[in-house]
């Protein structure tokens, strides 16, 4: 890891974590549970996209512990830590395969953001019945995940040259 | 944006359509007369009230916490709480068997049971 990547993670967490802040203090309420936008995975895509899988990962872990620390309490970092895992899980292999862009990339992370929430959820809960959200969740993800995509395309194509020189 | 993720899109949105239209369907199949609003709080049940009678319940909890249920016109509504999200409050009221409002904060939720042979359901316990 280079000077520059490590200044360009600082950058990242700084920015995820405001991201996450925004949401905490603007939240997506539909009467859904575990619906959210997930500001946050922008940063992560862009991160993903330039500096690396290993840096992105400690990225996410970063952002969710500072964040839960700040806002939360112990039940919503394992909201979150659920949420992000299987979202960044979903989003590496995603990449891996080569078979997507990044909007698809980002579309698989913003819909199993939601599921890995609703798992956790229903585990806490100890109901089925959430499962019934799971429809809207996919598409809420979808939506998200492609808006999302957009904005680390258009961030991603400029902030890359940083990296080559 | 590759062709690979037009159709990752789609099939998401049609997975998404078909489950959610599939549910409805068996709800509406599966909800008789006699149905019930089970109030479970953080997996135990707290009460069990008729969906056709009008009634508002003060669900508290041992904290001070509180959601409050009103049942009218055969439906179940979360009409107040008080948890930060406010997202049970915002929930639209159900009346299908199976339909819940969940309240992640206070860890209550809100189902209608469908009628006779759902008495002991027994995934709730
Ligand atoms: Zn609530």
């Amino acid at each position: 890891m280079n000077n520059r990547k490590i200044a360009f993670l600082g950058l990242f967490v700084a920015l995820a974590f405001v991201l996450s802040y925004i949401e905490y203090m603007l939240p997506l309420n539909i009467g859904i549970p575990g619906a959210k936008v997930g500001l946050a995975n922008l940063v992560v895509m862009v991160a993903l996209y330039t500096v690396g899988e290993k840096e992105t990962i400690s990225l996410s872990i970063i952002r969710v512990v500072l964040v839960g620390l700040t806002f939360g309490n112990l039940s919503m970092m394992l909201y979150s830590l659920a949420g992000a895992g299987l979202s960044l899980c979903a989003m590496l292999i995603a990449k891996r395969t080569g078979r997507f862009s990044v909007t698809g990339v980002s579309v698989l992370g913003g819909v199993f953001h939601n599921i890995g929430q609703i798992i956790v959820a229903m585990l806490v809960l100890e109901t089925e019945s959430l499962l019934y959200y799971l429809p809207f969740l996919i598409v809420i993800g979808t939506i998200t995940g492609v808006l999302i995509g957009f904005v680390a395309n258009l961030i991603t194509t400029r902030v890359k040259g940083v990296f080559k020189m | 944006m590759k062709k690979n993720d037009i159709i990752l899109i789609a099939v998401l949105l049609a997975a998404a359509l078909l489950t959610a239209v599939g549910m409805r369907i068996w709800q509406m199949n599966n909800t008789r007369d006699a149905a019930k609003v089970v109030v479970t709080i953080d997996g135990q049940v707290y009460g069990t009230y008729p969906l056709d009678e009008d009634r508002t319940e003060r669900i508290e909890l041992p904290d001070g916490s509180y959601n409050i249920l009103t049942i009218s016109d055969g439906y179940a509504d979360v009409t107040e709480a008080s948890c930060p999200d406010q997202i049970c409050v915002k929930h639209n009221h159900i009346k299908y068997s199976k339909e819940s409002i969940v309240c992640l904060p206070n860890k209550v939720v809100v189902t209608v049971e469908g009628g006779e042979d759902s008495e002991i359901d027994g995934a709730t316990f």
